[in-house]
């Protein structure tokens, strides 16, 4: 009877163990989710452009698993061929603040699956649509537009820089702005 | 008594996984007989000292005690045969651990001895399967396969490891001892198979979720045979010879399958996931998780974080018609 407290108190703490629940199966049903996204921030009238997002994004680019997958494809799938380590090469830089298409992950979503003008593929029905959503969290976490927590520390090799837990936390700013960068000075 | 002898039946239990399957002491390879001889002598040194220092004990605690002995009177003789029994023991000890240690030593000169040998492989440890390129001096005969090595018996196979994400270790148990799979560094063993068989081996260092379900197997055979296999591994994949292993062949080129698979003959070129040349002939699928048999491949195929939650291989969207053509067409690639 003495040691009931103590027993309750650790079951109590026990009751905090909570494994994260992770999804390793996509649902083979739905092919990818609806995502309607602006390029720009412009549009004819006086209303802006109409944008759906799922809502799906925030699950991926704050969980650590997600983004570290992302980060594992990146490699697989040969992003780095073109944009290097976030740096960019013959493809844009990922990792500075300036979008042409948009910075949002579902921005990122959309570009891997359609495609863009001057180079960049589609990997429509080559991805399937989950690591896609991986892999643009894994973007996003190159200029630590995801929080601290949920962005990688560690590399498999060497590092190109510091890691991405380590990056200043960026700010986006879509095509079609003038970004701080190019603006002239008062 | 009854209970010390279900006592004694449970303790005996653990003995059973002492044969055959992926035992260290079921031998088939130089290493690996130099390490059980090792093991046995260890144990019988062990076993004896163990036994006579228990003797040792039952017998003071049988012997009786002389009723009123004086601590500070002390017998000359009873002092010198004290003391000569003390000094055998400890000598004995030095001599048991000196000579425990030679024999390790001698042991390890043995393990880590290095034979000329032909045949040199590259091992990649990724979770949770093993890539094995088969090295020559020729570039047009180096070839890429997964999960399954060929060697030729009596020749010393030189293994170099290396991993692609975490620490692995490859253990070949009926062959050689363990050697780890560093990120970044190449480590080095041989083996050597002295009769032919299938011996399997196994991650050794945990590494995930499916640490468990990382096998591999080393199909040992004659010269002749080896020769053959590795001939029949250098060529492209064999062309569907149907009209369903056609549409097969079809379904896997249209599908993301072949951003990390690769069939030589083929335009699926990717290089991340187990080669699929000639996944048909392999003896199992998925790291010695399931046989290679139509129905398996086609279950791995529609879901495979059934069968190995967490692995990389993505549930991809499929057709209920299209997975009877593209198991058939994967079976068939021998």
């Amino acid at each position: 009877m003495k040691h009931l407290p103590l027993i309750l108190l650790s079951a109590i703490l026990l009751s905090a163990c909570e494994r994260e629940d992770r999804e390793y199966r996509s649902n083979p049903v739905t092919a990818e989710t609806e995502e309607k996204i602006a390029l720009v921030p412009l549009s004819a009238g006086p209303s802006g452009p109409t944008e759906h997002r799922s809502g799906l994004g925030k699950e991926y680019e704050e969980n650590a698993y997600h983004i570290a997958q992302g980060k594992k494809f990146y490699v697989w799938f040969n992003c780095n061929g073109c944009h290097a380590n976030g740096g960019g090469g013959s493809g844009p830089p990922l990792m500075d603040d300036r979008w042409f298409y948009g910075g949002q992950i579902e921005n990122i979503v959309q570009t891997i699956r359609e495609g863009r003008p001057n180079g960049m593929p589609s990997f429509r029905g080559k991805i399937p649509d989950d690591q896609i959503w991986q892999i643009a969290a894994y973007v996003r976490s190159m200029g630590r537009n995801v929080p601290k927590a949920a962005a990688p520390g560690r590399n498999d090799d060497m590092h190109s820089g510091p890691a991405e837990q380590r990056r200043p936390p960026g700010e986006v700013i879509d095509g079609g702005q003038v970004p701080p960068a190019a603006q002239m000075p008062q | 008594m009854r209970r010390i002898s279900s006592i004694l039946l449970l303790l005996c239990l653990p003995l059973a996984g002492c044969q055959g399957w992926q035992s260290a002491l079921d031998v088939h390879g130089p290493a690996a007989s130099s390490l059980a001889r090792m093991f046995w002598i260890f144990v019988a040194v062990l076993a004896t000292v163990w036994v006579l220092t228990m003797a040792a004990l039952l017998l003071s605690l049988r012997r009786r005690r002389a009723a009123d002995a004086d601590p500070l009177v002390t017998d000359p003789g009873t002092e010198r045969r004290m003391t000569i029994t003390i000094s055998a023991a400890i000598g004995l000890t030095l001599v048991i651990v000196v000579s425990l240690t030679g024999l390790s030593y001698a042991a390890q000169k043995v393990l880590f001895a290095h034979k000329d040998g032909t045949l040199t492989l590259l091992i990649t440890g990724h979770q949770w399967w093993w890539q094995v390129t088969y090295e020559d001096p020729q570039p047009n005969r180096v070839f890429t396969t997964a999960n399954e090595i060929h060697i030729p018996v009596g020749e010393p196979v030189l293994i170099k490891l290396e991993s692609s994400d975490v620490i692995h270790s490859f253990w070949i148990p009926n062959l050689t001892g363990k050697m780890d799979a560093i990120t970044g560094r190449q480590n080095q063993i041989q083996i050597q198979a002295d009769r032919p068989g299938i011996y399997r081996g196994q991650c050794a260092e945990f590494c995930g979720l499916q640490h468990a379900h990382m096998g591999l197997l080393v199909v040992a055979e004659s010269k002749e045979d080896f020769e053959r296999w590795r001939n029949h591994q250098i060529s492209s994949a064999i062309p569907p010879s149907d009209a369903e292993h056609q549409r097969g062949m079809e379904i896997f080129l249209s599908k993301p399958c072949i951003m990390c698979h690769q069939i030589r003959g083929t335009d699926a070129g990717g290089k991340t996931a187990p080669d699929l040349t000639h996944v048909g002939s392999r003896r199992y699928i998925a790291a010695g998780t399931l046989e290679t048999t139509r129905g398996n491949i086609a279950a791995w195929i529609v879901d495979p974080h059934g069968i190995k939650p967490g692995v990389d291989m993505p549930t991809i969207q499929l057709e209920p018609n299209e997975v009877q053509p593209l198991a058939s067409y994967l079976e068939g690639l021998k």
